[in-house]
């Protein structure tokens, strides 16, 4: 117990110490960004706007201050989980994130699961039958899809499935002009499939591609050997000695992967105007919302890490070689 | 009749060098061994000879770019690569090496189960456990916590446990103690005594003459000689081949010589006798063609001038 | 013989691939954008053999506009991956020759860079460069080079160890007869095998950023910009103005994978053999 708490010590102070760097760098960033925020939050009014409203605005948002300062006023109520105001929601960061999350994520976990299952059946199968054809194809599959620009995999299965055959509505999370409450369960399950399909299509490739080459790799260990030595053979000797072998390190690097799920999150939102954290990103960056967009870096490293302590975690727990070693 | 009788045997392997091109290594070639029940045959060479393919090609486990030719008599049968696949861990069973053998990531207790081919896998395993003074917590162990002695134990309760009637054992000595070679060689005698046929396959001279009944020496890829281990003794005048003799000599109990030069590899071997390069006694005509195999004194050589 | 060819025939294709990519280049720089002409009595046409990737809503040619995009989508993407892989190479060997300390300040930025997602960091630059031209290939070029940065990094430290560096520093030759003679000859064919990896990485991110609006800038043709406009225009069932510009797109970046893999072969012939 007392190594796993040590583990995760050391894990979360790396957090910190990344999460820090990339708030103090992030800031300097924008602080030096030609964008003007002001000009940003009004916009095409801002011929009408004088220079005191300006100015009162600039003192609200504390804009006036130097950088250091606003700084460390930002950085000391972001300790306090208060990331400040979005010029264009005008409601707190942290509530958009929150609310925005709870979408982003039903996308996310749909597709992480569906891509991770297909992704892992799809190498094992391209292993077991390695240079026939069926490799082949798969292998062939899984390069075209990685050259596969996400977006543009939204655009077609919105043709083919919202325009042509018309199945599933064009885009919007919920039905536009119905209140809320009167959003039925089929409304946003009719909303996410396409987004979600987009996602796992094209993270299928990379799973599959890592789980092919691990399974190679065992088929040729020496275990494999003995294994069919004491005559074990077909699905008994791949389950019991291959796939129970290279799960654990396909899980841990689809978990790994939150980094590029997250960036395929961003598109597909896009493609299919699904009001999740993807497109408030995109949003806040087109809109100059300053604090949004902070609040957004932020959160998406605490994604990625989340991920990754996940995976190492389950490997620290799962493979009995990562513990200590005990001798008898 | 022998129980498993090896005649000819060849196995060469296809693959892609430089280039992309093709390329055959024969790795075996005209290679000769039998054993019968009850016995032990060495078949001693130098590592990294190939000899673990040996092992390999009776099982029927050789990779898929590899031919073999020749043929494989068990109990008086010819062992087909079906047969092989019907008798491999059940008639036939091979102890690895070492414990990379063993699935990383499966318990000592069931990988040992899975070789149980009658009755009560776990009653057998502990009872295994038991004879080989396994203590039960072995069970429960993952192969990389295994010491050396224990892995040895492992491995060949593996085998016995399965009850096979031929033990092919693939270097069962690397870099182990005086104890456990000492418990090795005890092992083997009993198997052997309780009426299994027991191939050792190991570069370790010394303890192929404390184990076996009959010694075949292996050299670039083919069995020189083949002869009881009562002839290995005094100067090694009963000794049929100048390799085998030379062998001998090198043992730092005797002579302690070394032999000059090195073993040709797969792929650059001489055209006649592959020991010719390095033989004291070579002749012209030992460079022209392999030489055939004689019997002589009970045993087998294959050497012009072998008396 | 089969083998020869093989060979052979890995050679023609390369060739081929690598002769339509130039072309693609060539024909988009030499194409002005006077032939990229609104043309109103030609709207809205699927595609036909005079327009064969169809007319938009302007009635301008499709396939102008997609090679155009594309030519300066590959050049986007090369001036982005060589900058990055340059990037990648100066840091590697500095983590792996100067010393404990630079090592650690250089994997600590590579962390950095792999926690944030690489869109987001992509949006982020983006954004504070003002978008644009500069914005897309600065923002390319800074968040291209972690990995291969970490690659390079272990090459040079292997090479490091190698006998034949360690016998020469005995000799007295000095860490720069060591870069020049040993360790440089080694990273140019790693500096080409870089780019190849990097450039579909950074194509395809080109075009995503440009498609959410804050890569290259809606007059310029990029594939990005006719992919985003297409979104418009889908639902009146104009899917040719989505369907070839983003199968060319995909057509260029598996050009570009299967050159690195030909020319990863050469490098490292072992593994190619597999």
């Amino acid at each position: 117990m007392r190594m796993i708490f040590s583990f995760i010590g050391r894990k979360v102070i790396r957090l910190l110490s990344l999460l820090f760097a990339i708030s103090v760098i992030t800031f300097i960033l924008i602080s030096h960004s030609p964008i003007d925020p002001i000009q940003a939050y009004i916009g095409a009014d801002m011929m009408r706007v004088g220079p005191e409203q300006r100015e009162k605005i600039a003192e609200n948002w504390g804009l006036d201050e130097p950088p250091a300062e606003q700084f460390f006023r930002w950085g000391s109520s972001v300790l306090q989980g208060d990331l400040g105001t979005s010029m264009i929601y005008r409601r707190p960061v942290t509530e958009i994130i929150y609310e925005k999350f709870l979408h982003s994520l039903a996308l996310m976990i749909i597709a992480w699961l569906l891509s991770g299952l297909i992704g892992f059946i799809l190498g094992i199968a391209a292993a077991m039958k390695k240079d026939k054809w069926a490799d082949r194809i798969i292998k062939w599959y899984c390069y075209t899809l990685a050259a596969t620009p996400t977006f543009w995999m939204g655009l077609l299965l919105l043709m083919i499935f919202a325009v042509w055959l018309e199945w599933f509505p064009i885009g919007m999370g919920v039905p536009a002009g119905v209140l809320t409450e009167n959003v039925t369960l089929a409304d946003l399950i009719s909303h996410i499939v396409l987004p979600a399909l987009t996602l796992s299509i094209v993270g299928v490739a990379n799973v599959a591609l890592h789980t092919r080459q691990k399974l190679i790799d065992v088929l040729s260990s020496e275990y494999i050997l003995f294994a069919r030595a004491r005559g074990e053979k077909g699905f008994t000797l791949i389950w019991r000695h291959g796939i129970r072998n290279i799960s654990l390190p396909a899980i841990t690097l689809h978990f790994a992967g939150f980094s590029e799920l997250f960036g395929g999150a961003v598109l597909a939102e896009q493609v299919f105007s699904y009001p999740g954290l993807g497109q408030a990103t995109v949003e806040a960056g087109l809109r100059g919302d300053v604090p949004l967009l902070l609040g957004l870096v932020i959160f998406s490293t605490l994604f990625v890490f989340a991920g990754n302590l996940l995976a190492d975690l389950i490997s620290f727990l799962v493979d009995p070689r990562m513990k200590e070693r005990r001798p008898v | 009749m022998s129980t498993l009788e090896i005649h000819d045997l060849s196995i060469s392997f296809t693959k892609y060098s430089k280039g992309l091109r093709q390329e055959t290594t024969q790795v075996i070639h005209n290679l000769n061994v039998s054993i019968n029940k009850g016995e032990i045959v060495a078949v001693v060479g130098s590592s990294g000879s190939g000899k673990s393919l040996l092992a390999h090609a009776i099982l029927g486990i050789l990779p898929g770019n590899a031919s073999v030719k020749g043929r494989i008599v068990y109990d008086g049968q010819e062992l087909t690569e079906q047969r092989k696949a019907e008798l491999r861990g059940t008639e036939i069973v091979i102890v690895p090496q070492s414990v990379k053998f063993l699935d990383p990531l499966m318990k000592i207790g069931s990988q040992v189960q899975t070789s149980v081919r009658k009755g009560n896998a776990a009653v057998a395993q502990k009872k295994i456990f038991e004879k080989y003074k396994l203590k039960p917590l072995v069970e429960k162990l993952f192969p990389f916590q295994l010491s050396g002695g224990m892995a040895r134990r492992v491995l060949l309760s593996m085998a016995v446990v399965s009850e096979a009637n031929v033990v092919i054992a693939d270097e069962p000595t690397p870099g182990l103690d005086a104890d456990v070679i000492k418990e090795a060689e005890i092992s083997f005698r009993e198997l052997a005594d309780n009426g299994s046929a027991v191939m050792l396959i190991t570069h370790d001279i010394e303890f192929a003459l404390k184990t076996a009944d009959k010694i075949a020496v292996f050299y670039a890829g083919t069995t020189v000689e083949v002869a009881p281990v009562s002839d290995f003794s005094g100067k090694g005048e009963n000794l049929r081949h100048p390799y085998t003799k030379a062998l001998w000599r090198a043992l730092p109990q005797n002579e302690f010589i070394p032999i000059k030069g090195s073993q040709p590899l797969a792929n650059h071997l001489p055209k006649g006798c592959p020991f010719a390069p390095r033989c004291e006694n070579a002749t012209l005509d030992c460079l022209k063609e392999m030489p055939e195999e004689k019997m002589l004194r009970g045993g087998m050589v294959r050497c012009l001038y072998a008396t | 013989m089969i083998s020869i060819n093989k060979r052979q025939k890995t050679v023609v294709i390369s060739t081929i691939t690598t002769v339509i990519l130039l072309a693609i280049l060539v024909i988009g720089l030499l194409i002005s954008n006077d032939r990229i002409v609104t043309n109103l009595d030609s709207r809205n046409l699927p595609p036909s053999l005079s327009h064969p990737f169809g007319t938009d809503w302007l009635g301008r040619d499709m396939l102008i506009r997609t090679l155009k995009g594309m030519s300066m989508s590959i050049g986007v993407g090369l001036i982005a991956a060589a900058s990055s892989v340059m990037i990648a190479v100066s840091l590697g060997i500095m983590a792996a020759t100067l010393g404990r300390v630079v090592d650690g300040i250089i994997s600590w930025l590579v962390d950095l860079f792999l926690s944030v997602p690489h869109l987001v960091m992509l949006i982020l630059i983006s954004f504070v460069l003002g978008g644009g031209m500069k914005g897309v290939v600065i923002g390319l070029a800074l968040t291209h080079w972690p990995s291969l940065t970490r690659v390079i990094r272990a090459e040079v430290m292997q090479l490091q160890c190698a006998e034949y560096v360690q016998t020469s520093r005995r000799l007295g030759k000095s860490q720069w007869f060591i870069a020049v003679k040993h360790t440089l000859p080694h990273l140019v064919p790693q500096f080409l095998v870089g780019l190849f990896l990097l450039f579909p990485h950074a194509i395809l991110h080109e075009a995503a950023i440009t498609f959410l609006g804050m890569g290259l800038s809606p007059h310029q043709p990029a594939i990005g910009i006719i992919l985003s406009e297409s979104m418009r225009y889908l639902s009146t069932g104009m899917w040719w103005l989505a369907l070839f510009p983003g199968l060319c797109l995909l057509l260029v970046v598996r050009a570009f994978d299967l050159l690195g893999e030909v020319l990863r072969s050469f490098v490292d012939p072992y593994r190619a053999n597999e």
